[in-house]
């Protein structure tokens, strides 16, 4: 009892009352800003498709918690957790779900897409294991330049089956890249269990020796253990050490996308998984190291001030201008390819 | 003024490029120690080291990936894809990421690269060694596509397109890497999106891209002595962006038309320029314009059927004989 109550100061010491406020305020921000979008598009106010991170938010937060200013997030279509745990305001994200002028890429990218290079945001790529290769592209810029910046790479489980993912870790390895490699494993890839399509038992952990880095598997669903591992395999990147690979276990409380009620899955299964949810999870730690409701609720009625004043902004806000169809295509701003 | 081969060309356009500019960098498989399969980078990493000439594992897809993430975060990278027929295995990146990614964020990330491919048959290498990919590269709004077909345009187009802020690819063809041809001494620099009039004529006009620009040139040549033909020849050089005037203004002279493509018959980028003319200079023509092709079959391996298949001088003098005299 003594050692474990030890053990539970230390861990707190480690991460601390600020830092342990700010993992809460950043994983109830991407709940709220979720639950929002899906809101939204019940008013079909968000069009065409989106894939929610209700349940995941204990991955983005301790990833981003952990990453230093001029870090590099690389992100896939289910990107706006990420994308919002780097800083960009709710309003931006709505605004681009939206088709709005005031959106991140003014409607250009959509929810797929989402990109915000000022906040080190370098794009969610909507092809599974496309970005994985890119993240090594800019790890490659960073040591080749002697830049301290470090690439984090975000993913699904379903993304180890494809061949970009082992091109990708052969390559980061082999360079020595700072690049972490973090693969949610939300037990689905769409629609089937990862189980069934899988050789091993844990997608990316099982894959790691055959690259010669260390199985590592993680709770997800605890953003402290999500930050502090994150740290580590961080400063390892940084401090020239190479590449790690990460694989947090979690589960998306909705389906794949919005089109998916997630008929496939068990009875109890979502049940059972929501007794981990990760806002759960942490406001029973905020309560057992002594922080009192008052700040916790404080903290929420801050977000969901975030999460409305954007949403009334995002209505108000101008349809996105029809004079950007054709910019943007080259270098020179224009579209064309003939003279 | 020296002679050099056309892959000599290529090294030196390179090493022109990264002596300039320490953020030119070049990756592909066996590039470095090797100098590449096809020699053309002979020398390179002894002049510029291990960090800025590197060698990959068999791994297209990482190539490429690799070269848009360096690129959007500052270097300016130049790729090698060893055969054109291998973009196939990476084609993730040449159809959805490298040149959507500008667009889809709205200007925010900038992808300045040059994709290197050995295109093109005449080597014997069979159905999947030997393809002309040049409309498998063009259909993609935001990327640039380029063919050089002399030393001297491999040399100033390769340093335009490392200068170049969109992403390039750059289709050097197999067959011509041993061809020769003056090259000026010092820096030359090129523009992407400039056709060149190789040769001046009155009949009608040759549309020749790589390995066909020396065919149609002979072409004409026999057509002028033995059929009284006068022939000009535009080299397209730079498919995207096109040099559509250049090409207009040809026909406006000529009145007749002929494209001379590598590629099979289907979507090959003539098409797209016959289109155009069809579109904007019908009134020029005196006769339906001709696409003078490889029929739609894979290539095969036989000397004697590649040469067949694949768009030669004396079938272009027969189409163009037989066509101008109707």
């Amino acid at each position: 009892m003594k050692a474990t109550a030890a053990a539970a100061n230390r861990f707190n010491e480690e991460i601390g009352d600020e830092r342990r406020l700010a993992l809460y305020r950043s994983q109830f921000r991407l709940r709220e800003a979720e639950q929002r979008a899906f809101d939204l598009f019940l008013q079909n106010l968000v069009k065409g498709t989106s894939h929610l991170s209700l349940g995941q938010e204990a991955i983005a937060a301790g990833c981003a918690e952990a990453m230093e200013p001029g870090d590099l997030s690389f992100c896939t279509y289910r990107g706006h957790a990420h994308t919002l745990a780097r800083g960009v305001s709710v309003e931006k994200v709505l605004g681009e779900l939206m088709g709005r002028d005031n959106g991140l890429m003014r409607g250009k990218g959509g929810s797929m897409h989402l990109t915000s290079v000022e906040h080190g945001v370098m794009g969610s790529y909507a092809i599974i294991g496309a970005h994985l290769p890119i993240a090594c592209g800019a790890a490659w810029r960073a040591q080749y330049k002697g830049h301290s910046d470090i690439s984090v790479c975000f993913f699904g489980d379903g993304t180890t089956n494809i061949g970009a993912f082992h091109e990708a870790l052969n390559f980061a390895v082999i360079w020595k890249l700072p690049v972490v490699f973090v693969c949610e494993n939300n037990l689905y890839m769409e629609y089937t269990p990862i189980s069934e399509v899988t050789a091993v038992e844990s997608p990316a952990g099982d894959r790691a020796s055959a690259y010669g880095l260390p199985k590592i598997v993680i709770d997800g669903n605890d953003a402290d253990i999500v930050y502090r591992t994150m740290k580590e395999a961080f400063d390892k990147a940084r401090s020239g050490e190479g590449p790690s690979l990460i694989e947090c276990l979690t589960y998306r409380h909705s389906g794949h996308s919005r089109a998916d009620p997630a008929k496939y899955r068990p009875e109890g299964e979502l049940e059972r998984w929501k007794l981990r949810d990760p806002l759960k999870i942490y406001r029973d730690r905020l309560k057992q190291f002594g922080i009192d409701d008052a700040r916790i609720e404080a903290i929420e009625r801050e977000v969901r001030r975030e999460v409305d004043e954007a949403t009334e902004a995002c209505k108000v806000a101008p349809t996105t201008s029809t004079d950007i169809l054709f910019t943007d295509v080259y270098a020179d701003g224009g579209w064309a390819w003939r003279n | 003024m020296a002679e050099l081969t056309y892959r000599d060309a290529v090294a030196r356009a390179i090493a022109q490029e990264m002596d300039r500019d320490e953020d030119v960098v070049f990756l592909g498989e066996d590039v470095a120690k090797a100098g590449g399969v096809f020699k053309a980078t002979v020398g390179l990493l002894e002049k510029f080291g291990p960090l800025r000439v590197r060698d990959t594992p068999i791994s297209e897809q990482a190539i490429l990936g690799a070269a848009m993430g360096a690129a959007m975060t500052g270097l300016k990278p130049i790729a090698e894809i060893m055969f054109a027929d291998f973009i196939a295995v990476c084609y993730d990146y040449i159809a959805n990421e490298i040149p959507k990614s500008r667009y889809m964020t709205n200007g925010q990330v900038k992808c300045p690269l040059v994709i290197r491919v050995g295109n093109g048959g005449g080597a014997r290498f069979g159905a999947q060694h030997s393809q002309s990919v040049e409309n498998w590269c063009m259909q993609f709004p935001g990327l640039k596509v380029v063919s050089p077909s002399s030393p001297v345009d491999v040399v100033g187009l390769l340093a335009a397109a490392v200068r170049d802020p969109d992403p390039v690819i750059f289709l050097e063809h197999k067959s011509l890497y041993a061809t020769k041809g003056e090259v000026p001494d010092g820096e030359i620099v090129d523009m992407l999106g400039t056709a060149k009039i190789l040769r001046s004529g009155t009949d009608c006009t040759l549309i020749a891209l790589g390995m066909m620009v020396p065919r149609a040139l002979a072409a004409a040549e026999q057509l002028a002595a033995e059929a009284g033909i006068s022939c000009e020849v535009v080299d397209v050089r730079s498919l995207v962006p096109l040099d559509t005037q250049t090409i207009l203004g040809s026909v406006a002279r000529t009145h007749r038309v002929f494209t001379i493509e590598e590629n099979p018959r289907v979507l090959g980028w003539g098409a797209e320029i016959v289109s155009i003319i069809a579109d904007e200079a019908f009134y020029d023509l005196d006769g339906p314009p001709v696409r003078i092709t490889t029929p739609h079959i894979p290539l095969p391996a036989a000397d004697i059927l590649e040469d067949l298949a694949i768009p030669s001088v004396s079938r272009i003098v027969e189409t163009v004989r037989h066509s101008m005299a109707n």
